[in-house]
């Protein structure tokens, strides 16, 4: 009985919720930025995401993990392997058993996956008011134009408008479906330093992290506009070579 | 005419001779490919048959190499495929083509579908042909829908779970049956592993079906723009080389478009939501289907009311896949004995109305069901079925046809110049 009720309520809830959260989608759309790696063409900014990975690495890390991503990745964003080997030394994975059946605490290496901030969810959310703080690896692909509104959140932090209560532990997000986000403003002027000298002002800190969290995402997205190019030259030739054969041998019809 | 005559000339060394009189293999190829007799008429729209085929190809090579790699459990699904995108060598370049072929398939089978309805490419000698055609339909739709379940996300789990649960309107019955597709209480673990069988399975038999969609394709040859039958060797060309070289160029453009979405747009037709790890917890905003299973959605979610102690849910369910058990009897439903919609003056324009019909409900499918989306999947609902079960047999007694040409010869050349040529 509890099952065919649960299935039934599974049914017109899947059919009518829709509908009824309407009204959460009334969050406007975050502003479109101009990204690096939009277009036919685009390659991500290298520079913008090492800012980025230091971005995420200073800040975002302490809260939010990036399940998909090795140490060894980072290669592709231009670090040398000494700079990988340095970053995974920096934390602790638990590694084992050894020989007398213990598991032990060892420095990463960069074949280890980037250690996440929490054992699990439930420390996770223990520690952040309820809130669980999703996955970054995918952000970027796991949200409707995910680039713009991951810029959207972090630069959408506001007073609330006059009227809008928002409670003890939430904060009001323009972006945010909704507009009450558990996640305090992260970022703040100067929060990092970057090394290149670049001014760490909230929307440079955050377009640089997206750029990083888009390449977590997409890691081979520069290889793949490269070989589309070429794979559609070659359909082009291929298209008009067949379509001259096409009319050579069909001239003996008509 | 100088195309020669299609002759049995059989093979020329007498090894191959030796072979082909115990395995006609070489019979086999001259009869339906080098010497096929084929309408010398065909348009474009006839090159949907073979890129079907081809894309039917390479969903199947792609789709094995992917199962190499993917792991089908409710706790390493999604990871398997992140792992696929990330560290297999091309697994991007695999699963986006994958993915888009989906797409890309039904797209073609679609088009393919309408040309066949135009051209009443279902009439006399062709009913099996076309019924076969169906039964491909719904094999596709059911290894698209347990495909998208493989990646785990929220979209592939809540998708699994409003489907299955459509088969719980069947009287008596029907909790046990969604027991016995979810292999429990709800989806889970046994459902991926049972989806991950039967989509590697019914490809394959997919493939059958195929190939008696084709022998009876060759049974009576292709049929054409013009819609009646050749008349002699004046009327055809053999296969190949004219719709060989043909089906390349048309799989070349094709491929073009295909390539775009692979490389450019590998998630448009996606959900953002398929990117989150599925969890039963929470129920996504909008659960919508893949965009070629949303006109079937939106007849399923137009039934709103009871209807002769009916509940709206099963009659949901029955009319929405009653719009393609529908299709079986299409050859029976039109009675008109000419089959090119270009003789038919009335039918031509009602036959147009059917996609723009159709479009329409795959709109109200994405859309939520509130206010004027409602109303119009019921008027589409009602067309749709109003337009096979009352036009089609109507217009086909009503309706006064233009006069046929008397060969494919004599419209493709112009008058009597096939005649005077022997």
């Amino acid at each position: 009985m509890l099952k065919e009720m649960f299935a039934a309520a599974l049914l017109i809830g899947a059919l009518t919720v829709a509908g009824a959260l309407r009204a959460e989608e009334e969050a406007p759309t975050p502003p479109h930025q101009q990204w690096s790696f939009d277009g036919v063409f685009g390659t991500y900014d290298m520079a913008a995401a090492q800012r980025g990975f230091q971005v995420y690495k200073e800040v975002c890390a302490a809260c939010h993990p990036v399940k998909h991503l090795y140490y060894r990745d980072l290669e592709e964003l231009g670090y040398s392997e000494d700079q990988i080997k340095g970053f995974a030394a920096q934390s602790q994975v638990t590694d084992g058993p050894n020989d007398e059946g213990q598991m032990f605490q060892r420095p990463a290496r960069p074949s280890d996956k980037i250690p996440e901030p929490f054992p699990n969810d439930q420390a996770a959310r223990a520690a952040n008011n309820g809130a669980l703080p999703p996955d970054l690896s995918l952000i970027t692909k796991a949200r409707d134009e995910g680039p713009d509104y991951v810029d959207g959140i972090l630069n959408g932090f506001k007073n609330p408008p006059s009227g809008v209560k928002v409670p003890e532990g939430m904060y009001y997000n323009e972006y945010f479906p909704g507009h009450q986000i558990k996640m305090p403003p992260p970022l703040s002027e100067n929060q990092v330093t970057y090394a290149d000298g670049a001014k760490a002002t909230v929307p440079q800190m955050s377009h640089d992290v997206v750029t990083f969290l888009a390449w977590a995402a997409e890691p081979t997205l520069d290889e793949r506009h490269r070989m589309g190019i070429k794979v559609i030259l070659f359909l082009l030739v291929a298209a008009g070579l067949f379509y001259a054969a096409k009319r050579k041998i069909w001239a003996r019809v008509h | 005419m100088t195309v020669p005559a299609t002759t049995h000339r059989g093979p020329q060394s007498r090894i191959l001779r030796w072979v082909d009189y115990r395995l006609p293999f070489y019979s086999i190829i001259e009869h339906d490919l080098t010497g096929y007799p084929t309408p010398k008429n065909l348009s474009y729209w006839w090159n949907f048959g073979s890129l079907a085929g081809i894309i039917l190809v390479i969903m199947i090579v792609t789709g094995i190499v992917l199962a190499m790699h993917y792991t089908p459990h409710a706790d390493l699904a999604f990871d398997s495929v992140e792992r696929i995108m990330r560290d297999v060598n091309y697994g991007w370049l695999l699963r986006y083509i994958h993915m888009n072929g989906a797409s890309m398939f039904f797209l073609i089978v679609y088009i393919h579908l309408f040309r066949g309805l135009y051209y009443g490419s279902y009439k006399y000698p062709r009913e099996l042909l076309w019924m076969l055609g169906v039964v491909i339909l719904i094999l596709m739709i059911a290894t698209a829908f347990m495909g998208y379940v493989l990646p785990w996300g929220q979209m592939s789990y809540w998708a699994a779970t409003v489907i299955t649960n459509l088969f719980s309107a069947v009287p008596v019955f029907g909790q046990k049956i969604v027991t016995l597709l979810w292999g429990g209480f709800t989806v889970g673990n046994p459902t991926l592993n049972r989806f991950f069988s039967l989509h590697y399975l019914l490809p394959f038999i997919i493939v059958a079906v195929v190939m008696l969609h084709l022998v009876a394709l060759h049974q009576h040859g292709s049929n054409n723009p013009l819609g009646i039958d050749h008349r002699g060797p004046q009327d055809t060309i053999p296969f190949h080389p004219y719709y060989t070289i043909k089906d390349c160029f048309g799989l070349c453009v094709f491929l073009i478009l295909f390539a775009f979405f692979v490389f450019y747009a590998p998630n448009f037709f996606a959900s953002a939501d398929n990117y989150i790890p599925a969890n039963p917890m929470v129920t996504p905003n909008h659960i919508v289907p893949e965009w070629y299973l949303l006109p079937y959605y939106a007849i399923l979610r137009s039934i709103t009311f009871d209807f002769l102690g009916i509940p709206s849910k099963l009659l949901g369910v029955v009319l929405s896949l009653g719009s393609l058990v529908l299709l079986f009897f299409v050859p029976w439903l039109d009675t008109s004995r000419v089959r090119s919609a270009r003789f038919r003056p009335i039918y031509r324009w009602v036959s147009l109305l059917l996609p723009i019909d159709v479009v329409a409900l795959g709109y109200v499918g994405s859309q939520p069901p509130a206010g004027f989306v409602v109303t119009l999947g019921q008027i589409a609902t009602f067309y749709y079925y109003f337009h096979f079960l009352v036009l089609m047999p109507l217009i086909g007694k009503l309706e006064r046809p233009r006069p046929l040409p008397i060969s494919i010869g004599e419209a493709v050349l112009g008058t009597g110049a096939a005649a005077q040529r022997p």
